[in-house]
């Protein structure tokens, strides 16, 4: 699954997409995954790639959201289950699982982080006025994690926080 | 078109590390006569000074300008040389390195010991070598005999082509004194005739200053070969009290226009070399934790650092770039139409691929590989200080200095080294008089070593002084409370009471050593580089301190077992051996600990399933098989379900995108794409021992809330 192509394939309906290289360069592009039947986004530039589900070497004493380790090119790519994290839906793997590879730039450095989610759905188009906070009822969801949200059609997306997510909270070995 | 500088500053910061190391190294070497040395001490000093004018680095260029001069003068035979003047210039490099460094990181830095080497250095500078009398103003009348030059400057006509401005020249002319100039246009052509390229004037200049002529020619220095110059000292004829006052003044704030008023006050109060010395003494050792400080910023900034490397090494390795692109070659034709009688030129073509990889590994590595003369070369400047400052006469052997050694293991193994030789210097060597009365030579040795040992290499600093007195450690250790008064331990026991933190069995403390801080930490420095110490001492002979580690830190030798689904890598060095489970040696004791006897040695075997929680069909301790591994002096069986194959593996670090894991040191990928583990023997000894102080600790506080339910 390429994301290239999927970009290709946003529908001409927007201003944005009239601009054609606006596009490519604007920060306000979002990839939108399932998780269970909810739609959720991060930052489209945070993603390195999107690779089909593969069963990872298993870090002892790790968090069971924590599925292990794979070798992605020669860099060991941790990978975390999104849907045990968040405790949304099921946490099965079947062809369609995906994991989407997220790399976060910090100050200092950077850290390469693999998501597992159900499926990869779309590229949207999104002004920042557009973003709205999320309700503070909470959910499964920690509030860290969440940005803010944004109306897509009759749908309602969650816009994750990438930095936070790429926080490996720190973990005690448990006996 | 203007050129980025900035890019350049880089390599002039590496080259002038380098220039200060072998000022270092040299000034160590120098000896009374020795033209060449000082030629090339001068040579070091002179392109760091220049380095540092064109990067705009004006305060190394001040004091370096001083430091060169007083070379100078010792160049041209002008002056002794004394072990007073190569103490300076020992401690000017220290100064010109603080200065490089802090034009480096942008800094401060550690004015005081800048301003007080400059003010001494200047102190030397007006000492007159001719004069037998120590008093300043006799000198600066020797000195003001002659106030100026005349100069005569006629460039040829190509000199503006090289890049030389006469402008500058003029400028920095200027900056030393008062300079009147007139120039000469005869040579200048019609106007039709002239190339606007070329220089057709020369100059005819007056000079009043009391520099030396050699000053003056050195700011000709790159023009000397495009050009006739000729210098005529002009002599002072007034030579008066009055003129003293007039140019003494002028001096100051040439050559050391940092000094503050109150420094030149001090430079004055220290005229004698006692107060000097004592005052040295006082100054430095309030500035310890500011250059210790400075280490330690520069130690983490030279671990990005650009390495160089042997056009051989490079040589070879496109050479054997150039053979695995011929194999390949031979591989893809061969397969483009292959059938089943072809698989013999297969097989010898794969046998091929894995030699070429198999060296061009080897040889990728060797460009890691740096000579450890790179870690040796600061301890001849280590060494004369500590004799200075002990007041013992030693010196330095460095045998294997060749030794190669991988760069990140060499960064960090400098400072247990220092420490090592610090000892050495300070607890190990007696003083004069002791090495005397023991019939031993006066001068004690001190000698480092180093060279390979089947895959590790191996570190000495050995020393010909007093020894360990194990009686001594002992008794230390006793009154610690580190061991019982009864105890009987082997030899090598005893020496490894050295490691224990705070120990320290120096009569007094010294600010070289005797904190009993310290050699824990080498040892646990070493140790985190996977390698181990050994001590070796004779009570009066002297003792040895034997430093093991691995060549590399980026490979490692690994046993590959299975554990349930999952592989992991077992470091080949840990492992003591592998065996099948005989029954009858399983011993339960104590509860539900289980050990094993292994010859003389009860093992404790510990299942790997159970310390990461795994699932394993293998769960019957006589059907698995047992790693029998050790890590500080501990021994454990680590239970497992495969021994599968041995093989070198590269380690791949787990903090980068995640965070470190009890137990495993690190990951690498194996052969056929996938991750696997490489088990950390020390931390998962240290797992295991956490486990069952906890399981004890519950099982404790489960029968307390059984006797209060009871009571109840």
């Amino acid at each position: 699954m390429n994301i290239q192509a999927m970009a290709q394939d946003i529908p001409v309906e927007g201003e944005h997409t009239m601009e054609g290289v606006d596009f490519i360069t604007s920060g306000d592009q979002y990839l939108t995954f399932l998780l269970a039947q909810e739609q959720y986004a991060v930052d489209i530039l945070c993603v390195e790639e999107i690779r089909s589900w593969e069963q990872p070497t298993k870090i002892p004493n790790a968090p069971s959201y924590i599925k292990g380790v794979i070798n992605m090119r020669g860099i060991i790519v941790p990978i975390v289950d999104l849907r045990l994290k968040f405790s949304i839906g099921e946490a099965s793997y079947l062809d369609t699982t995906v994991v989407i590879v997220l790399t976060y730039q910090s100050d200092n450095n950077s850290r390469t982080i693999g998501f597992v989610v159900d499926a990869v759905s779309d590229v949207l188009n999104v002004d920042n006025a557009d973003i709205k906070p999320a309700p503070a009822f909470g959910g499964c969801v920690g509030p860290q994690y969440i940005e803010g949200l944004i109306n897509s059609e009759n749908k309602v997306v969650t816009i994750l926080n990438v930095a936070h997510l790429q926080k490996v909270e720190p973990h005690r070995l448990h006996s | 078109m203007t050129v980025d500088l900035s890019q350049f500053i880089p390599s002039f910061l590496e080259e002038s590390f380098e220039g200060l190391e072998l000022m270092e190294s040299e000034l160590l070497n120098l000896k009374e006569g020795d033209n060449e040395t000082i030629h090339s001490i001068f040579r070091a000093a002179h392109s760091i000074k220049g380095g540092a004018g064109t990067f705009g680095f004006d305060k190394v260029t001040e004091f370096t300008h001083l430091v060169e001069t007083l070379l100078d003068e010792m160049r041209d035979g002008r002056r002794e040389i004394t072990s007073k003047d190569t103490e300076i210039l020992l401690e000017s490099v220290d100064c010109m390195r603080l200065l490089i460094e802090a034009a480096r990181d942008d800094d401060n830095y550690d004015h005081d010991k800048v301003e007080q080497t400059t003010s001494r250095l200047a102190e030397t500078l007006g000492d007159e070598p001719s004069s037998d009398s120590d008093n300043q103003s006799e000198n600066i009348v020797a000195a003001s005999n002659v106030c100026g030059y005349t100069i005569n400057f006629i460039p040829e006509h190509s000199l503006a082509k090289t890049g030389n401005d006469p402008l500058f020249i003029f400028n920095a002319l200027a900056e030393l004194g008062q300079l009147t100039l007139s120039a000469d246009c005869n040579d200048l052509p019609a106007l039709v005739d002239i190339d606007p390229q070329e220089l057709y004037l020369s100059w005819q200049l007056t000079l009043y200053t009391d520099v030396g002529e050699a000053e003056i020619r050195e700011i000709f220095e790159w023009v000397e070969d495009e050009c006739l110059l000729e210098l005529v000292p002009i002599a002072d004829t007034s030579n008066t009290s009055q003129d003293i006052e007039v140019l003494a003044p002028e001096e100051e704030p040439q050559s050391q226009s940092t000094t503050t008023n109150q420094e030149q006050l001090a430079s004055t109060q220290n005229a004698s070399s006692a107060i000097a010395g004592a005052k040295e003494s006082t100054a430095e050792d309030t500035n310890i934790p500011a250059t210790a400080k400075d280490k330690d910023k520069a130690k983490a900034k030279a671990d990005v650092g650009s390495i160089r490397v042997g056009v051989d090494k490079i040589d070879n390795l496109i050479n054997l770039v150039g053979e695995l692109v011929i194999t390949q070659s031979m591989l893809s034709e061969l397969g483009n139409d292959f059938d089943m009688d072809k698989v013999d030129r297969l097989t010898s073509g794969l046998e091929q691929l894995l030699q070429n990889t198999k060296e061009l590994q080897e040889s990728v590595m060797r460009i890691r590989m740096l000579p450890i003369s790179f870690a040796f070369n600061r301890f001849p400047r280590l060494v004369h200080d500590l004799a200075i400052k002990t007041g013992k006469k030693m010196e330095l052997v460095i045998k294997g200095e060749q030794t190669e050694l991988d760069k990140t293991v060499m960064e960090q193994i400098g400072d247990p080294l220092v420490h090592l030789v610090r000892n050495a210097a300070d607890h190990g060597i007696e003083s004069c008089e002791v090495r005397l009365a023991k019939g031993k030579p006066e001068k004690g040795t001190i000698s480092l070593d180093a060279y390979h040992q089947g895959g590790n290499i191996v570190i000495e600093v050995k020393d010909d002084g007093a020894g360990i007195d194990r009686q001594v450690v002992l008794d230390k250790a006793v009154e610690k409370g580190l061991i019982e008064a009864d105890a009987i331990l082997t030899e090598s026991q005893v020496y490894d009471l050295l490691f224990e933190p705070g120990f320290s069995t120096a009569a007094e403390v010294t600010d070289i050593s005797g904190r009993g801080v310290g050699m824990d930490v080498v040892k646990r420095n070493i140790q985190s580089l996977g390698g181990r110490i050994q001590v070796e001492s004779t009570l009066g002979k002297g003792s040895c301190f034997r430093v093991h580690l691995p060549l590399t830190l980026a490979i490692l030798d690994g046993q590959l077992v299975k554990v349930g689904s999952e592989t992991y890598i077992i470091p080949l060095i840990a492992i003591v051996e592998s065996l099948q489970i005989d029954n009858k040696l399983i011993n339960r004791v104590s509860g539900d600990m289980v050990l094993y006897r292994l010859r003389d040695d009860n093992v404790p075997i510990l299942p790997i399933y159970q310390l990461f929680n795994l699932a394993t069909k293998c769960t019957e301790i006589d059907k698995a098989l047992l790693v029998v591994v050790e890590a500080d002096g501990q021994k454990i069986g680590l239970m497992v379900d495969d021994l599968l194959a041995q093989q070198q593996v590269v380690i791949k670090s787990l903090k980068d995108n995640y965070q470190q894991v009890a137990g495993i040191s690190g990951a690498t990928i194996l052969g056929d794409g996938s991750v696997a583990m490489i088990l950390d023997i020390p931390g998962i000894i240290h797992m295991a021992l956490a486990q069952a102080q906890h399981a004890q600790r519950e099982k404790t506080d489960g029968n307390a809330s059984v006797t209060a339910e009871v009571c109840l």
